[in-house]
């Protein structure tokens, strides 16, 4: 899985010598075990240093890793007896969202993800995650379906943005994603999202207008990449760094704006390194919420949510 | 005469702070004719050679929609200025102060409530010389009050988009005026009252995606552009260069995504039309009791027949719609 981003690599140099050693210790060395073990302490330290101050553009770094486990791993996973759902019913089927219908911890939910691919071909099928109206519109479907039987939603954000193309925008982007806001805000059922790696702007907001707002702890949620504010802002693509340091789009910088409700922790190193356990704690934070939603009936369900938005900003802000 | 005499009334001529020299000439964006300005402000800011609808800003805009210019501004609700402290290559509330200098207003909006045919209209317009027209939490605020106003007086909201979309500055807090202006909406639209949207030049990214594509009727501006994507963005994505009035109002018309294109000189009486039309109701049919055990006799009101699951078995002839006598 080595894909070491540029931060992490005198930790990769590390691994990389403590992988030369283990081949090594065939040959009858004595002291490779244990200088193995220094070195994997060692490694271990570095990498606890390195992700304990992650900069904003370092997470936005890890957040887009392509080992992060993705919504179809969160689904496989997570879900029993999926059985992924099709089409929007007017254009096409989008795979840049995928969804569908299963069982969750014993209760059956509609779960709605965005999907950014695994390798070249998942990746092109997917559209890098980059949904046109259809996908959208796909979700409003699914969501509709869930309010008919009383079904909770649960949607995974991992998304650079809408895709902005030609048919895109002829089929009604903007059209596709304010409706889309506005039928996650008509549900009457918990709807609960979880932003996984990258909450791409109005692509992101389009399905994470829940009732229940959970970040890993790497992931980053933003109005604009970095690229794009810094090239806007800076007028230079260079000045991401600094961009991401002044959008505030990291899991830690968001509760405190309210935007979000909880921050799920990630493994050392990154979601990237042990997928099933950041999996697992997504699926323990989902679970947590759905139990605590449970109380609610449907319109309050949808009274809690629109107050919830409605709050956004009016207190605990300078 | 000129502009103003001909459609603001004196009161609100003193909010007009600088007139512009009458000797001004225009140069037409479009056709690079030279336009004199007071024949330009006569023509609504619409070039009178070539059609070309110049951007007006947001008091502007009112003064052309209410009834003789005649309107009241409500005082916009307080909103933290800079919440993340942000700062590109400068200050986000240096951006802001000069905003303001330049444009006279606090924010990139104007709410105000009047009249348009006689009939109570509350009006919400961008002001896209204020950074853009974007749409930050002031301006999330403004239309949630734009909302409440037009629901307390039992009035439409009108809403006119002139914004590149939401306020970088602002960061995730002006994405998230995103679902708020969705709820203002909604608001407007559980109350029973209409609410239209008239797209103005230009009206992309997050408020194209949220409050503006959301109305009962959609106008459109000849020649506005009206998207999601910035062009910039989907050519560097398809490595193509767009199509002739790629994202223009007349594009959207003939992709179904507005009801009309309208020209500036026609949208008042567009708009009062479409009012009084969504105004006028049918009276709601008199309540007649329902027959009591022979309930299936023809006497059945066509309304609930409709009102029915469909199944055509046992409805009365004259209620399925599909009978051709
Ligand atoms: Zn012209």
């Amino acid at each position: 899985m080595h894909n070491f981003l540029d931060f992490e690599k005198p930790i990769a140099e590390l691994e990389g010598k403590i992988e030369e050693l283990r081949h090594l210790s065939d040959d009858g060395e004595i002291n490779i075990a244990e200088e193995v073990a220094r070195l994997q302490v060692k490694a271990d330290r570095l990498l606890r240093q390195a992700y304990a101050k992650l900069t904003s553009w370092q997470k936005t770094q890890v957040a887009r890793h392509p080992d992060r486990p993705h919504s179809s791993d969160y689904i496989a996973n997570l879900i029993e007896d999926f059985t992924p759902l099709a089409g929007d019913r007017l254009f096409g089927e989008d795979r840049a969202i995928i969804g569908g219908i299963g069982r969750f911890r014993g209760y059956t939910v509609v779960i709605i993800g965005q999907e950014k691919g695994s390798d070249t071909n998942s990746r092109i099928e997917h559209n890098f995650g980059m949904a046109r109206p259809e996908g959208y519109r796909k979700a409003q479907r699914l969501m509709g379906l869930a309010n008919r039987f009383g079904l909770p939603v649960v949607t995974l954000v991992d998304s650079a943005g809408a895709y902005p193309g030609i048919g895109a925008e002829e089929r009604g982007q903007a059209a596709a994603i304010a409706r889309s806001i506005e039928t996650c805000l008509g549900l009457k059922v918990p709807l609960v999202c979880a932003i996984i790696g990258e909450g791409g702007s109005g692509g992101a907001i389009a399905i994470a207008t829940a009732n229940q707002v959970l970040m890993l702890e790497h992931a980053v949620y933003s109005v604009i990449s970095p690229e794009g504010c810094a090239s806007i802002l800076w007028r230079s693509g260079e000045q991401a760094q600094q961009a991401a340091e002044a959008l505030k789009l990291t899991a830690q910088d968001l509760i405190k704006l309210g935007v979000i409700d909880e921050i799920m922790p990630e493994p050392l190193g990154g979601a990237q390194r042990d997928k099933r356990e950041a999996i697992e704690t997504v699926g323990e934070a989902i679970e947590k919420s759905l139990r605590e939603l449970r109380k609610f009936d449907g319109v309050e369900l949808r009274q809690r949510r629109r107050e919830k938005f409605l709050e956004i900003g009016r207190k605990g802000l300078a | 005469m000129n502009w103003i005499s001909n459609f603001v009334r004196p009161k609100i001529r003193a909010l007009v702070h600088k007139e512009v020299p009458d000797n001004l000439w225009r140069k037409c964006l479009s056709c690079a004719q030279m336009i004199f300005h007071r024949e330009l402000e006569a023509n609504l800011l619409v070039c009178p050679h070539c059609g070309y609808h110049l951007r007006i800003g947001a008091k502007k805009r009112l003064g052309m929609l209410f009834d003789e210019g005649v309107y009241k501004t409500i005082e916009l609700p307080e909103t933290p200025a800079d919440p993340l402290k942000f700062r590109d290559r400068k200050r986000y509330t240096e951006r802001l102060k000069e905003a303001q200098v330049k444009t006279e207003e606090k924010e990139a909006i104007l709410v105000a409530h009047g009249e348009m045919g006689g009939m109570p209209v509350v009006i919400a317009a961008f002001d896209f010389g204020f950074m853009g027209g974007s749409m930050g939490m002031a301006v999330g605020e403004a239309l949630l009050a734009a909302a409440k106003l037009a629901v307390l007086q039992k009035a439409p909201l009108i809403t006119v988009p002139a914004s590149g979309g939401a306020r970088m500055q602002e960061g995730i807090l002006s994405l998230m005026q995103m679902p708020r202006t969705v709820i203002a909406v909604e608001q407007v639209k559980e109350a029973g009252l209409p609410y239209i949207v008239l797209l103005s030049d230009p009206t992309t990214g997050g408020v194209s995606a949220s409050f503006a594509m959301l109305g009962d009727i959609a106008l459109a501006e000849p020649g506005a552009i009206i998207g999601f994507a910035g062009q910039r963005v989907i050519e560097e994505t398809i490595r193509e260069t767009l199509p002739d009035g790629f994202q223009r109002a007349e594009f959207l018309l003939d992709h179904g995504m507005v009801d009309m294109v309208v020209h500036r000189r026609d949208l008042r009486e567009t708009i009062i039309r479409l009012l009084k039309l969504l105004g006028e109701r049918t009276p709601p049919a008199e309540v007649v009791a329902l027959p009591k055990a022979e309930s299936e006799s023809a006497d059945a009101k066509p309304e609930s027949a409709d009102a029915a699951t469909g199944a055509p078995t046992g409805a009365p002839a004259e209620a399925s719609g599909g009978s051709a006598e």
